[in-house]
């Protein structure tokens, strides 16, 4: 069992949660995640460790509350437990001084980048940081991604905050002048925006690494659900990443098959929501 | 009631048959499908065993369970004696006595089946395993060890560490065993389904450990959570039994679209997290009136079980050899035939066929006949030409087998591993590190539930002498 110590709202369905796991926050590296199942019957969810006090015996987990199994996971209140947490899992980021690099964070996204902007701070980098939302709303992070950032750059959907536009809206400029361009770019956010991301930089061979987000079940490898498309490889997201090269992802591919479970997510939806009306009624 | 009968009446008994579910009604449920002997079934069965002086049965066992011991002494109708004397040897035989391929180990040499029926001796093993847990209270107490002082690590919670954590503990040890998931068993829990061993049968054998003193810690997984060397510290000995690996792929067309499982993927949504069996189970399952399940081993026998189960009308095994290589139990074979699985024997997949929106449509597939011997001593499949054939799917499932995991080794760089990076560890376990010992799949690469459980009574045995030095 493992203690919610803390439960933060930092935007709409956004929570951070602190978490009592003493092991994991001792051996986890950036760009590695937790499996997490709040209790019996529950799903197994992947979820990245955002932040981490060994000290404490602490981990940070964003977590955006958008299935039934996430939502259930952040009604956690403080001083509550969830049941199991396993990890670290995944290879940790490989971190090293690039000198200008990008990050790119879109929606959720920007909770998973937090690690990485942290160690690629920690390792001298010089970074510029763009974070990106449908409206103010769901801009998340700024200021503490702000701190570790020399620049940090914001695009909103309808203008209501920053730039108007998407995230590459700006990583185009800078690519463009050639005293501004980064060395790497790292981009975390929906399949989309990583796929933009990447199709901006490889004509000019900007090294970019995105982190995947696949269906997982078991998150050690042995059950291959969180296979990609890489290059001409398949590869298990859960053991040989979650970060690849993203100019060799199959995004399409990806996308695809995280609409897998659709029509069954969408029908228990449908019960949950009748059984909520039945006790709404009572 | 005595065991005193002569060879002349034993040899005029005959083998019981294990009762089962029908199969129209076994087929839309998880029920267990075998049923268990009775009493007067179970009697008469154990009397059919002469009692040679050569044991041949032990000698086919990889446990070395005392067979002619514990049937004599059920034939004498002393169950708690029985189950003492298999306890003694098998830290989880009702297991055994469910899953084990009996028909190639223990009965494959009993001198009985040289002439007529070998002795049901998987089926009587489960008799007494199970009586003993129905009767907690009349087993004969097992004598308390006394503490040696010193502690054992066991890496995963599948047959090979549950067997060495039973046998350490009874030698007086302080065993822990860590689990990568939420729960115990491995692949007990996670690959073999329910109509073949009810999960109320692992925790109770887990139970028994867990009376032994030995803790079992769930969500550590060694290699992330902790290392080997971590281990090796804190512990007077390691044994490792991770088992398992990662899926194989078939490196055929199409392999990524959607309604494609890995063997391991489907049964874990199944029996580990409940899927499709479950009302309140928050994991999702595909159902699909067509299922291909391709592989002939024990694995694809579950698979294609486990999706008739789940509601598939045309449940199909699609096999590269043919009926007689198969792999499977013969047991598996023919309940999934009563179950109305198809056989397309001799056919080989080319490639997963989609729709426009990345659904699998069809299994495209070749027709294969059989050549000359290869290494594995089966007969080679060869394609016949221009016998390509489309089989129509909603869901493919690969059965084919698993590779070694890296997670465990990649950060244990002393662990020596062979080429396909399975440790190496000799006959009793040891491995290249001194301490570290290791045994089950991730030593033999895919093998059967109770090769694993020999492995780890072997390296239980070697790590006591190894912590007595």
């Amino acid at each position: 069992m493992f203690e919610v110590v803390s439960n933060e709202i930092l935007a709409e369905n956004l929570h951070k949660m602190v978490l009592v796991a003493p092991r994991i926050a001792k051996a986890r590296k950036a760009g590695q995640f937790v499996m997490v199942r709040l209790a019996q019957g529950e799903e197994r969810i992947p979820l990245t460790i955002g932040d981490a006090d060994p000290a404490a015996g602490t981990i940070t987990l964003f977590i955006q509350a958008i299935g039934a199994s996430t939502r259930k996971i952040v009604s956690t209140p403080v001083g509550g437990f969830i049941r199991d947490v396993a990890g670290p899992l995944g290879k940790e980021t490989h971190i090293t001084n690039w000198g200008r690099v990008v990050c790119v964070g879109g929606g959720v996204g920007t909770a998973v980048l937090f690690p990485l902007v942290k160690a690629l701070a920690e390792a001298g980098n010089e970074i510029t940081t763009i974070i990106g939302g449908r409206s103010e709303r769901y801009v998340i992070l700024a200021d503490e991604l702000g701190a570790l950032s020399k620049n940090l750059l914001i695009t909103t959907e309808d203008g209501s905050l920053g730039y108007k536009g998407f995230v590459t809206g700006p990583l185009s400029e800078m690519i463009a002048d050639p005293a501004r361009a980064p060395q790497a770019v790292f981009a975390v956010g929906p399949v989309p925006m990583m796929k933009a991301v990447a199709n901006l930089t490889r004509e000019p061979g900007i090294e970019t690494i995105v982190s995947l987000n696949p269906i997982m079940i078991d998150g050690t490898g042995m059950c291959g659900g969180c296979r990609v498309q890489v290059g001409s490889e398949t590869k298990f997201a859960c053991v040989d990443g979650p970060e690849f090269d993203a100019h060799l992802v199959d995004f399409d591919g990806l996308s695809d098959r995280l609409t897998s479970y659709r029509k069954e997510e969408a029908a228990r939806h449908a019960a949950e929501g009748c059984k909520l009306a039945k006790e709404v009624a009572k | 009631m005595s065991n005193d009968l002569s060879p002349k009446e034993r040899m005029a008994i005959d083998r019981v048959h294990m009762p089962e579910l029908p199969a129209d009604e076994r087929s839309t449920n998880f029920e267990e499908v075998n049923l268990g002997l009775s009493a007067d079934q179970a009697l008469s069965e154990a009397q059919r065993c002469l009692q040679c002086k050569t044991r041949n049965c032990v000698a086919g066992c990889p446990v070395g369970v005392s067979i002619p011991e514990f049937i004599d002494a059920l034939a004498c109708d002393d169950l708690p004696k029985a189950a003492k004397i298999l306890r003694g040897d098998n830290a989880l035989p009702a297991v055994c006595g469910r899953v084990c391929p009996q028909e190639t180990q223990c009965e494959a040499l009993c001198v009985r089946g040289k002439k007529g029926d070998a002795v049901a001796i998987g089926y009587l093993e489960r008799y007494v395993a199970d009586w003993a847990m129905l009767h907690p209270d009349r087993l004969l107490k097992e004598a308390k060890p006394e503490a040696t002082g010193k502690s054992v690590a066991v890496v995963g919670c599948g047959p090979a560490g549950l067997t060495a954590a039973g046998e350490l503990a009874r030698m007086g040890h302080q065993v822990t065993i860590f689990e990568a998931l939420h729960d115990t068993g491995g692949v007990l829990r996670y690959g073999i389904p329910e109509f073949r061993l009810p999960k109320e049968i692992i925790d109770r054998e887990v139970a028994v450990l867990a009376e032994l003193g030995v803790t079992i810690e769930c969500n550590v997984i060694i290699g992330k959570t902790l290392t080997v060397a971590e281990l090796s510290e804190d512990y007077d000995a390691v044994f490792i039994a991770n088992g398992a690996g990662l899926p194989t792929m078939l490196n055929i067309p199409g392999e990524n679209l959607k309604g494609v499982y890995a063997a391991n993927e489907f049964l874990t949504r199944v029996n580990l997290m409940e899927a499709g069996r479950r009302e309140d189970s928050a994991t999702p399952i595909l159902q699909r009136d067509e299922v291909a399940v391709i592989g002939g081993g024990n694995t694809a026998m579950d698979c294609v079980r486990t999706a008739r189960r789940l509601g598939a009308k045309r449940a199909m095994i699609i096999y590269r050899r043919g009926e007689a290589e198969m792999p499977a139990r013969i047991e598996e074979i023919k309940h999934a035939k009563e179950e109305g699985v198809e056989f397309i024997m001799l056919t080989a997949p080319l490639a997963i066929v989609g729709t426009e929106d990345g659904w699998v449509s069809a299994l495209r597939c070749q027709k294969m006949e059989l050549g000359p011997a290869d290494d594995s001593g089966r007969r080679r499949p060869q394609p016949v030409a221009d016998s390509e054939f489309d089989i129509p799917a909603g869901i493919v499932i690969n059965a084919v087998g698993t590779n070694a995991n890296p997670l465990l080794t990649a950060t244990a760089p002393d662990l020596k591993l062979n080429k396909w990076g399975n440790v190496v560890a000799d006959e009793e376990g040891q491995t290249s590190i001194p301490g570290v010992f290791a045994g089950g799949d991730i030593v033999r690469g895919g093998a059967t539930v109770i090769l694993a459980m020999g492995d780890g009574k072997r390296a239980a045995a070697a790590i006591d002498q190894y912590l007595k030095r």
